[in-house]
């Protein structure tokens, strides 16, 4: 059994949605909570929050060793929550989907584990430069070590990714292209299947960081034929502590193992060991069990509804905000990739982002101020930091109207 | 009506020193410098100063960008420790972390309290220290002649 529900409410209704998280009913600063920064991390839903108290509180054990009950009874729901993540990024196999502690953890692991062993000095691994940091310093780690050479591909002046350029950077000696699927600053959706088609064309294989697009969009791992596909769970309206890897089988088995410790083996003795197969081999230690119930009931959660419509609710609201904030002449979006997701990042003339983001929260209203851990991206558009406001499926037109209104008033005290 | 303390925060004065930094820019012949670095935010401030014989800071000026607080803090620091000897710039940077920490602040004394008057609503604003504090560090570590960068943290 997963979590995916087999039927669908049919539309979507984000006031209803909205009345599932606690957090909007408790004021900041005696205003509404105006939540803009779910790129950053989304809030959590009861139905999330329940579930993961009751699971804790009932049915609680440590997975895969004992054989009393509520051991069977963890283990069950820990390996239902893998099939519910299997069946989320509709991979193949549910031994394909290795629980992390997070979106990091699982780049990290195919930085260690997959490339490493495979790196010889001036190999080259192809990444854009609107990567989050968490793509960028494990391929670093690599170059500082091993002497591999990160080929960055630019963006155009509108964010988008030039797949030709792309293409043109994958050479005889790339042995990687690591790549977001959804940037957290532009919002520039990647054409995944395209630049997954263009490497493997060049026997190059692909990894996707997933922790924005895995929100937004519909990942299909066995359509997009990717290598490996990242997630965090924060992100998807559930818990802190929990991602996953997808990699294919064949990846996977052919990795050493990262972490060692219990659970990852098959026999330890005092000479040798041996490793189990993925993806315990990949999860040494007591992993998150009630995170990985708390990420099952989250995505549970988001496939209750019609995910097209929620998409449709979210490039609205991002639609209205772009028109709405061309009133300011002042205020420059930096990100207008066609069919990017909903993520507004703007630089404010004369008005420096942590200012802006200090009045703006004065007012309720919550956005990221900074360089969103993605300096290369800050140095190809030229600023120090941006302020961003990101939708998710709780944010309402009225909450882009709470932002317009207090960016009219920072204009106002700060200029 | 606007929030008291973001008025407290954003005052005028705090609004002219970002605009119009004082003592903006290189300094030729320096004898002490080190740069800060604020990773929050990746602002970056650079402190240039010549001390002279007698241990008396004779010039300083500081390079960079950052938001109102910092190049308000930045400017105002540099207009108030030219001309005083190392020690004594030394104290009054002990006086102004406990201000904008809202800690009691009984060591700045007369005028200086009353000039950094202004910074003390930054105490309310806890995520929002560091930009104040950030020139100050990076002028203590370029009097103490620290290669490395100055941090906030």
């Amino acid at each position: 059994m997963t979590a995916i529900p087999k039927t669908i409410r049919a539309g979507f209704d984000p006031n209803a949605a909205r009345a599932d998280f606690e957090v909007f009913a408790k004021p900041v600063y005696g205003k509404p909570l105006i939540y803009l920064d779910s790129a950053a991390s989304a809030q959590k839903p009861k139905q999330v929050l329940d579930r993961m108290r009751d699971f804790a509180a009932t049915d609680y054990a440590n997975v895969h060793r004992g054989v009393h009950y509520l051991s069977a009874q963890a283990t069950d729901a820990y390996e239902a929550a893998r099939r519910t993540v299997q069946k989320f990024l509709n991979a193949k196999h549910e031994d394909e989907i290795v629980f992390t502690k997070g979106g990091t953890e699982a780049i990290n692991l195919v930085s260690y584990s997959y490339l490493a062993p495979r790196i010889q000095a001036g190999d080259e691994i192809v990444l854009s430069v609107m990567e989050h940091h968490s793509n960028i310093v494990p391929w670093h780690f690599l170059r500082e070590r091993q002497g591999a050479v990160l080929r960055w591909v630019d963006v155009r002046d509108d964010g988008s990714l030039d797949v030709e350029a792309l293409d043109a950077a994958i050479t005889s000696k790339t042995k990687l292209v690591a790549i977001t699927h959804m940037s957290n600053v532009l919002g520039t959706v990647t054409l995944l299947k395209e630049i997954v088609a263009r490497a493997h064309a060049k026997g190059v294989p692909v990894l996707a960081d997933g922790a924005q697009g895995a929100v937004h969009e519909s990942v299909d791992v066995q359509a997009l034929d990717i290598d490996f596909y990242t997630i965090t769970g924060h992100k998807l309206y559930g818990p802190t502590g929990i991602g996953a890897l997808y990699g294919k089988r064949a990846h996977l088995k052919a990795m050493r193992p990262f972490n060692g410790g219990g659970e990852m083996i098959r026999e330890v003795t005092r000479e040798t060991v041996t490793y189990a197969d993925p993806p315990a081999r990949f999860e040494a230690g007591t992993p998150p069990i009630i995170e990985s119930v708390g990420l099952a009931a989250a995505i549970g959660y988001m496939t209750s509804f019609d995910r097209e419509a929620v998409r449709a609710h979210e490039r609205d609201l991002l639609t209205y905000a772009r028109e709405a904030v061309r009133e300011f002449n002042w205020l420059r979006v930096i990100g207008d990739a066609p069919g990017k997701g909903a993520i507004l990042s703007f630089e404010t003339e004369g008005m420096h982002a942590h200012d802006v983001a200090t009045i703006l929260d004065r007012e309720g209203v919550a956005v990221r101020a900074g360089h969103h851990c993605a300096q290369p991206l800050m140095e190809r558009f030229g600023v120090a930091s941006t302020s961003r406001a990101s939708f998710a499926m709780y944010n309402t037109r009225a909450d882009v109207d709470a932002l317009v209104a207090a960016l009219a008033k920072a204009r106002k005290i700060l200029s | 009506m606007m929030d008291d303390s973001l008025r407290e925060l954003y005052q005028d004065v705090i609004l002219d020193h970002s605009r119009h930094p004082r003592h903006f820019g290189p300094l030729e012949g320096a004898t002490n410098t080190a740069e800060g670095h604020n990773p929050l935010c990746g602002d970056r401030v650079k402190i240039n100063l010549i001390v002279d014989a007698s241990g008396r800071i004779a010039d300083i000026r500081f390079e960079g960008r950052g938001c109102a607080i910092s190049q308000a803090s930045a400017s105002m620091m540099t207009d108030m420790v030219a001309g005083r000897t190392v020690a004594e710039a030394e104290k009054l940077m002990g006086g102004f972390l406990h201000l904008v920490k809202g800690e009691d602040a009984a060591d700045l004394t007369g005028g200086d309290r009353e000039r950094l008057d202004v910074m003390a609503g930054v105490s309310a604003f806890p995520m929002r220290v560091k930009c104040a504090t950030l020139a100050w560090h990076t002028m203590k570590s370029a009097l103490e002649g620290g290669a490395g960068a100055a941090k906030t943290e």
